[in-house]
């Protein structure tokens, strides 16, 4: 399949492909650790995930409107506000869900599966009848746009750039807000332990509410990302859940870092095997790997080894 | 300190513990024995809420826990110590006592808990899981200390552990309540460690408390036979 090109040529192609991946691998990176955090901690499927990332999407393109018609100065830091209101919006519906819906049906991951699933139906709805059916993008500032060129042959986008230094900084928080913070020791304790984590007096409920929040609040992240690379439709999340999934599984679900290294090599893979074969053999070889290295380890990636 | 009034378990239609009246004083160390089944673990469990109540009134230093959850359970002054230690097997030693600290909302691991365990804080940075059975056991009770209990409960403390440990869980026991001026409750079948811990001894049968005796006057032949089979 390389026939044809020259060597510089394909150093160039991986170069930028490899690029355009790591666009996919931040957005990836994105969702896959709202939807880790809430699965690891509660069992709990979030079939809707797709759809809070796009309610961030739409929050940040009604932000940019918002500044394009009445602060137009302030336009160039527009995206900074739109994603913490991305993340609240979406945080606040997180708990909303959670507290309506999701905790009647903790211990029935089925019926989590099937309501989450009809909550993600009934968002896309929600979104036709406000947005409409038509994709919408947010313009960029100024200052996002262009490219840095690094040899003849190779651009760099800097809206690329600047969604991934969002997505790695999204991932350190995470990682020091459960690593190092007296709420993600509670959180850990109760992925351990339920009961036992009561036991010792943690709210669990309390904390379930909190991490579903949380977790839905970086899919919204997710979403004002996702603007900076693509258009935003009512049915866009879809396109993105299942891949997230993988990138969960793959990576194994209760590890920060395996679910990063297993977004970066699925989303490398695709990109760069896009370019040569079409968009499905991509999938299906992407797949079968992942399927073979997950016989081997069914803990994902990266599990960490105790005595349990 | 800890009163239990016409406590009722029951899962479905089985009744497990019927109509069962106990009082802990304070600072009494109180064991309840009995072979396996009889009720003991499913006692522990209801009384800090892992295992519903049917009925019946628990009361811990004049607060009412009958309908409180279990995490409220706790913050209100009961220490649990499960079968089985259920440590945190991914959290560090010194993570697993924090859990425990910020029902009080403390920081900081007390000295005085590493003092009475200086095992644990020679590991305080391994992984739970990683720690031999009796340092889990001890790192369960510090747990358990660090919520600040007015009662401690301890269910079946020496199972799985080698016999000299036994005795010395039985010693850390008595250190505790002298130290602290705490109430335990404590549910076993080694009849050795309750003659070396307890202050009264209570025998459990089919749900029910059927026999009571303090230690000093204790006949031992007679415990030991409700506990053989």
């Amino acid at each position: 399949m390389f026939d044809g090109y020259t060597s510089t040529e394909l150093m160039s192609i991986f170069a930028m492909q490899g690029f355009a991946g790591l666009s996919l691998f931040s957005v990836f990176v994105l969702m896959a650790l709202g939807l880790a955090i809430i699965f690891g901690q509660m069992g709990v499927i979030n079939m809707a995930h797709g759809e809070f990332m796009i309610l961030g999407a739409y929050t940040t393109y009604l932000t940019s409107g918002f500044f394009q018609s009445y602060l137009p100065g302030l336009f160039g830091g527009y995206f900074f506000i739109a994603m913490v209101l991305a993340f609240l919006i979406c945080a606040a519906l997180g708990a909303l869900v959670e507290w309506l819906m999701i905790r009647h049906l903790y211990h029935r991951p089925l019926d989590t599966l099937l309501a989450t699933w009809g909550l993600s139906l009934i968002m896309q709805q929600a979104y036709r009848s406000i947005f409409g059916a038509r994709e919408v993008g947010v313009d960029l500032p100024e200052w996002m746009m262009g490219a840095i060129q690094v040899t003849d042959m190779v651009d760099l986008p800097i809206n690329g750039l600047f969604v991934m230094i969002i997505a790695l900084s999204v991932a350190v928080g995470v990682y020091l807000l459960m690593y190092r913070s007296g709420y993600g020791k509670k959180v850990r304790a109760v992925v351990q332990n339920r009961p036992m984590a009561e036991g010792v007096g943690i709210n669990s409920a309390g904390i379930d509410r909190a991490t579903f929040a949380l977790g839905c609040g970086i899919a919204g992240i997710a979403g004002a990302a996702f603007t900076m690379i693509g258009s935003t439709g009512p049915s866009s999340g879809q396109a993105y859940i299942v891949d997230t999934f993988l990138v969960v599984v793959f990576g194994g679900a209760q590890s920060l870092i395996g679910t990063i290294v297993s977004a970066f090599g699925i989303s490398q893979a695709q990109s760069t095997m896009e370019f040569f074969l079409s968009g499905s053999m991509a999938k299906v070889l992407t797949l079968l790997v992942v399927i073979g290295i997950l016989m081997i380890r069914p803990e994902g990636l990266m599990a960490l080894k105790v005595r349990r | 300190m800890l009163s239990i009034k016409h406590h009722l378990v029951a899962y479905g239609q089985s009744t497990i513990i019927q109509d069962l009246n106990l009082d802990v004083k304070k600072n009494e160390i109180v064991a309840v024995v009995g072979r396996n089944g009889m009720g003991k673990t499913t006692l522990m469990k209801s009384l800090v809420g892992m295992t519903p109540t049917k009925g019946g009134e628990v009361s811990l230093d004049g607060t009412d826990l009958t309908r409180l959850k279990s995490f409220q359970r706790v913050r209100a002054g009961l220490g649990f110590v499960p079968q089985g230690r259920m440590i945190f097997p991914t959290l560090t030693v010194r993570e697993n006592i924090e859990t425990g600290l910020a029902a009080v909302g403390e920081k900081k691991v007390p000295e005085d808990l590493y003092e009475m365990f200086p095992v644990l804080k020679e590991m305080q940075n391994r992984r739970g899981g990683n720690l031999s059975g009796g340092q889990q056991q001890q790192l369960a009770i510090a747990r358990a200390l660090a919520t600040r209990p007015k009662v401690l409960l301890l269910d079946e403390p020496t199972e799985g552990i080698q016999p000299n440990i036994i005795k010395e869980i039985a010693q850390t026991l008595r250190r505790i309540r002298d130290e602290r001026g705490l109430s335990i409750l404590v549910s076993e079948q080694v009849l050795s460690f309750v003659m070396d811990a307890a202050d009264r001894i209570l025998v459990i049968e089919k749900g029910a408390i059927v026999h009571e005796e303090n230690r000093a006057e204790a006949d031992q032949e007679k415990i030991a036979s409700y506990l053989a089979v």
